[in-house]
Formats: C-alpha cells, sequence, structure tokens
C-alpha cells in the first residue's frame, strides 16, 4: 500500500489520467435512490410489514376502547376516549367458570410452571448434551437417535401413556406434573442444541483436564458450563417462550385451578355466557403474549439463533 | 469420541464410564419408556374396543373401521389436507420471496425481520384470538370494507363451513412465514457471492438465476423446511381451539383436536388412540423418506 502511494507521487498528471483510464470505471456507480427496483423491492417489503403489523395494532387499539365505541366504530380507528379499564379488568376481574379473579391467576400459574420447568429441563438436557459430546459410551447415540426421532412423534400418541405414568407416580394434575411434561418434551431439541455446543468446543481443553485428574462433574461446571454462556440463554429463550405458549399440555396434565395463562384467556374468550367484551378479551390477549414478545424484542438476535437451532433438527 | 474414552475394552464395562450413564438417565427414559414404549403402548392399545379406561380386549381393527366411517374424522382428514397443501406452498412461497427481498442489501433489514418474525413468538392461542376479532363480520374487515361502500362484500370465513379452514389458513401464516423466512434467508446467506458474479457476467436476468441456480442449490434448506413445516401442520390443534373451536359445526375439526375430544371428552379411548395412530402414520409418510435421503442414502454414497 505504502509502496503504491509513493510511486503514485511521482507520476505525471498525464500518467495517473492514462492508468485511471485503462484501470476502468472505479468508486461508487451513481444510482437514483428511487430505482424502479427499489420501489418495488421497499414498497412489497412495506405493504408486507404492515400486514405483520395490523393484528397488533389492532389488539392495542381495541383494548383502549369501551364497549360502546367498539359497536359503532370500526376496528382500525384509534380510540376516542382511552380507558385503561378492559386491561385492569382483564387483570384482575374477567371471568372463567365461576372464578371471577381475571387473569392474574393464570399469569402467576404460569410463572410457576416456567420457571421450574425451564430450569430441570435446561439442567437435565445440559448434562445429557455433556455426557453425549464428551463421555460416550455404548448405547448412547442409539438412545440419542430415538429421542430425536421421538421430537417428531405427534404429542397426541404419548399423551395417554404419559396421563398413565404421572398417576402411577401420584403427580397427575398437578404443577409437578406439567413440569415433567415440559421437560421431557424439551428434553430432544435441548440435547440436541447442547450435544453440538459442547461437541465444537476444543477437545484439548477436555483432554488436559482429564489429565489433570478432573472427573465428569467437575469439568462439567468448572469448564463446559463457563464456557457455554450463549447457548444456555438461547436454550432459555428457546424454553420460555416454548412452555409459556404451550396449551396442550397444560389442559391435559392439570387441573382448572392450575391452569397457564393461554388455556384460561381461551377460556375467557371463548366462554359462551354473558356478553362478549371485545375490549376486556383483547386486554387479556396481549397481557398472555406480552412474556414472550418481551423475550422476543430483548433477545434479537439470540432468538434468531434458537430458533434456527431448533427449527434444523438432526 | 475422545481417545480416552474410546479405550473401553476393559473387564468392567458397566462400570467404566459410570458417571456419565447416571447423567444419561433421564434421557435414557425418556427415550425408550415414553417415546417407545409410549409409541407401542398406543398403537397396541388402538386395538382394543377401551372405554372410560384402557382394557387389553382385542377388537381387530374395529376401531379403525369405526374411525374411517365417523364423517368428523372424515372431514378432519380433508381439512389437515387442505391446510397443509396450502399452508405449505404458501409459506414456503412467501417465505422464499421474502428472504429475496431482504437478501437485496436493504436498508433496515433488522426492523423489516423483526417485524416479521414476532407473531412467531406468539402463541397459537393468541394468534387465534386476534385474528378471529380481524375476521369478525360484525366489526372486523368485512364491516371495514362494507362501511367503504361496497355494500355486498362478503369476507367471512370463521362462520362459512365451506371456507373456514382457510380463515384457519390467513392466521398459521401470519404467525409462521417469518420463521420460512428466516430459515430461507439464513440458506441464501450460504450461498456463494461468486455463483452471483457469474451469472450477471453471464447476463442471466435475476429472477432466472433465482429458479434456475440459488433455489437448486437451497435444496437442503427447502427439505429440512418443509419436513419442519409438515410437522407442525399434523400437529395443528390450538390454533384451531382457539379461532373457531372446531366450528362452525364440526366444518374446521383437525384430527389432534378429534384424539383429544375422544380421549379427554368423550371418554372413548379406543377411537382416541386409533386416531392418533393415524397421525403417527401420517408424520411417519412424511419423515421416513426424508430421513432415508437425508441419512440412509448418504451413508451409501459415503
Amino acid at each position: 500500500m505504502d509502496n503504491m502511494f509513493a510511486s503514485n507521487n511521482t507520476l505525471t498528471a498525464y500518467e495517473k489520467e492514462t492508468r485511471r483510464i485503462e484501470a476502468g470505471p472505479s468508486g461508487r456507480k451513481p444510482r437514483r435512490r428511487l430505482s424502479r427496483r427499489n420501489i418495488i423491492v421497499y414498497g412489497t417489503l412495506i405493504v408486507v410489514a404492515l400486514y405483520y403489523l395490523l393484528p397488533l395494532y389492532v389488539m392495542i387499539v381495541t383494548s383502549l376502547k369501551g364497549m360502546p365505541e367498539i359497536r359503532v366504530g370500526n376496528i382500525f380507528a384509534p380510540p376516542l376516549e382511552i380507558t385503561f379499564e378492559p386491561w385492569v379488568k382483564a387483570w384482575a376481574e374477567a371471568c372463567t367458570g365461576l372464578n371471577c379473579d381475571g387473569l392474574s391467576r393464570g399469569f402467576w400459574n404460569s410463572v410457576r410452571i416456567t420457571v421450574p420447568s425451564v430450569i430441570i429441563s435446561i439442567a437435565v438436557a445440559s448434562v445429557n448434551g455433556y455426557a453425549l459430546a464428551n463421555w460416550r459410551f455404548k448405547g448412547a447415540e442409539l438412545f440419542f437417535t430415538i429421542l430425536v426421532v421421538g421430537a417428531f412423534i405427534p404429542y397426541q400418541v404419548m399423551i395417554y401413556p404419559i396421563v398413565i405414568v404421572l398417576r402411577e407416580m401420584g403427580v397427575y394434575g398437578t404443577l409437578t406434573g406439567l413440569v415433567i411434561v415440559h421437560t421431557i418434551f424439551g428434553m430432544p431439541i435441548l440435547t440436541l442444541l447442547f450435544r453440538n455446543y459442547f461437541a465444537g468446543l476444543p477437545e484439548e481443553l477436555f483432554k488436559a483436564a482429564r489429565v489433570d485428574g478432573a472427573g465428569f462433574w467437575t469439568i462439567y461446571f468448572k469448564i463446559m458450563l463457563p464456557m457455554s454462556l450463549p447457548i444456555f440463554v438461547v436454550a432459555m429463550i428457546l424454553q420460555v417462550t416454548g412452555i409459556w405458549n404451550d396449551f396442550l399440555f397444560g389442559v391435559v396434565f392439570t387441573r382448572p385451578e392450575y391452569y397457564p395463562m393461554t388455556v384460561q384467556l381461551n377460556n375467557i374468550v371463548n366462554s359462551v355466557q354473558g356478553v362478549k367484551e371485545y375490549n376486556v378479551n383483547m386486554a387479556a390477549t396481549i397481557l398472555t403474549g406480552a412474556v414472550p414478545l418481551v423475550v422476543y424484542f430483548v433477545s434479537g438476535r439470540l432468538f434468531v439463533r434458537g430458533i434456527a437451532a431448533g427449527a434444523v433438527k438432526g | 469420541m475422545t481417545a480416552l474414552t474410546r479405550g473401553s475394552v476393559r473387564p468392567n464395562q458397566w462400570l467404566r464410564n459410570l458417571n456419565a450413564k447416571i447423567a444419561s438417565i433421564p434421557m435414557i427414559l425418556t427415550a425408550v419408556v415414553i417415546f417407545l414404549g409410549g409409541t407401542i403402548w398406543t398403537v397396541v392399545y388402538s386395538f382394543t374396543n377401551s372405554k372410560l379406561l384402557p382394557r387389553l380386549s382385542f377388537v381387530g381393527l374395529d376401531q379403525y373401521e369405526r374411525l374411517w366411517a365417523a364423517p368428523r374424522w372424515i372431514i378432519s382428514i380433508q381439512n389437515l389436507a387442505v391446510y397443509g397443501f396450502f399452508s405449505l406452498v404458501f409459506s414456503l412461497v412467501i417465505g422464499f420471496v421474502l428472504a429475496a427481498l431482504m437478501d437485496q442489501k436493504i436498508r433496515f433489514e433488522n426492523t423489516f425481520r423483526t417485524i416479521m418474525l414476532y407473531p412467531f413468538a406468539l402463541s397459537f392461542i393468541v394468534t387465534g384470538l386476534v385474528w378471529q376479532w380481524l375476521l369478525n363480520p360484525q366489526f372486523g374487515i368485512q364491516s371495514i370494507v362494507r362501511s367503504l361502500g361496497w355494500t355486498s362484500f362478503s369476507f367471512d370465513p370463521l362462520y362459512d363451513a365451506d371456507i373456514v379452514i382457510y380463515g384457519i389458513l390467513i392466521a398459521a401464516l401470519w404467525q409462521g412465514t417469518g420463521l420460512v423466512m428466516c430459515l430461507m434467508l439464513a440458506g441464501l446467506r450460504g450461498i456463494d457471492e461468486d455463483i452471483w458474479k457469474a451469472a450477471r457476467v453471464d447476463g442471466i436476468p435475476m429472477w432466472k438465476t433465482y429458479v434456475l441456480i440459488i433455489i437448486p442449490m437451497m435444496r437442503g434448506v427447502f427439505i429440512t423446511t418443509l419436513v419442519i413445516i409438515a410437522s407442525g401442520i399434523v400437529k395443528v390443534y390450538d390454533l384451531v381451539v382457539a379461532q373457531t373451536s372446531g366450528g362452525p359445526g364440526i366444518a374446521s375439526e383437525v384430527p389432534a383436536k378429534y384424539v383429544y375430544d375422544y380421549m379427554f371428552q368423550a371418554q372413548n379411548l379406543g377411537q382416541g388412540f386409533a386416531a392418533s395412530t393415524m397421525m403417527l402414520i401420517t408424520v411417519a409418510i412424511i419423515i421416513v423418506p426424508w430421513a432415508y435421503l437425508e441419512f440412509g442414502g448418504g451413508r451409501k454414497r459415503g
């Protein structure tokens, strides 16, 4: 680079000009900002973005209106008079069956389900993945293959046997039972995630620790765990959104007093009794979607990484 | 994998690597007892006449005959076929087109991606309820268009038995196309820049480069996406429950809902088991050829 500049300085103006012409056009091509191609690309993307945003907008707008305004107005119009009453009602007063204590109960149930499920499923799967990556034993791959293939089996096929197993254990219908179910069904993808991650770490680290006499758990806690924080965050994002959004397991494996938020939301909105209060319904819907949405917006690129990992199975 | 664990020709086979074996107990139990055992259990009991409780009194293929004679099951299967076909086609086409647009070195790429992917973070219940509201004929899109002056405009898929499944399809596409876009975009980014340069030098128009060169090169991404979408389609349940509860009448029933209702509502376990076995077979039809192509075929070549 330096050399070139040095020689450049000694060239005559004429030589410079010929070189420039010989080298062909350089620098950025002058382009009109609003080329036809750009209009098509951005135009399409903006229309698509509006389509994706529309439901969110309608949800928010509806939840801030009073029922009289909803009955006469159109759903896209911004509220003439903003009211937070629907939100209060959705949180604290909406009825499911005989209970009228709102979605708050479902929210706290979901918290009580999600927190232990996320921790236990990640703990179990990370150790599994670690054993598979670094401490292979005979038959381990076979079990792992069954596990990954099992991820594709429709849940409906395995639900009833699990009901029986949980009943035998005495935890059917309890939060413990549901936590076990989430741990089971989170296992294939999480184990895969951790196995691939641990297998990608430099093997010398593991060997050196072995030479120093470290055992299975020492290496896991002292070396693997501190090195794998990003993958734990990805797993957490995956599990928090997945478990929070679950509906089927919540319905099947818990009693009504333990129903997670999604189940309670569905019961509130689709209940046949009483007058439909669309504003309350929409406020309740936003409240239920809020947790995964916050996780999504905060985690950004890691969320994409999580679903990419979750999506590319095998 | 490692040299240390590979030297496993020692007499005390079972005690070797004991910690790893203990740590793998949850995985082994899940794989063998729940996934393998549970599946076999369900298939075996689908040949019994279990009602309220599972009982081992075999009745041959009775449950399956009853299943395929039930109008509700036939409608469920038809719905699944229609929903599955359009869902696959539209997800792949829309997802790819969006990814191609996003790949034009555009500005605000992150913003667009965030917007397209956020529905995927939401549950099917939330998705279903929002679209139930948007498609509400009294207040939703239909009434808006009518109030603009087109008074005969009719768009109420959730209340029309003939098109209700398309109403569910709209909601499903809203929720899921962002994911497909992301997978496709990752695939596009993996393609060598030189391919594009070569195509440009040869004067091949852009759309032709996509159709004839890029898409064939992305075969792997397409197949993976296809398998993900397809196995999601077979499981579709929450969305229907939230959006239509299977109605109007039984017009939007799906197999997963049939299974749940017969197992936990109608107390007719045998029917539920038979229906879930049919779901298993459907998934196997999708997965087995894929697994064979992806793994079995590869081994032969190698």
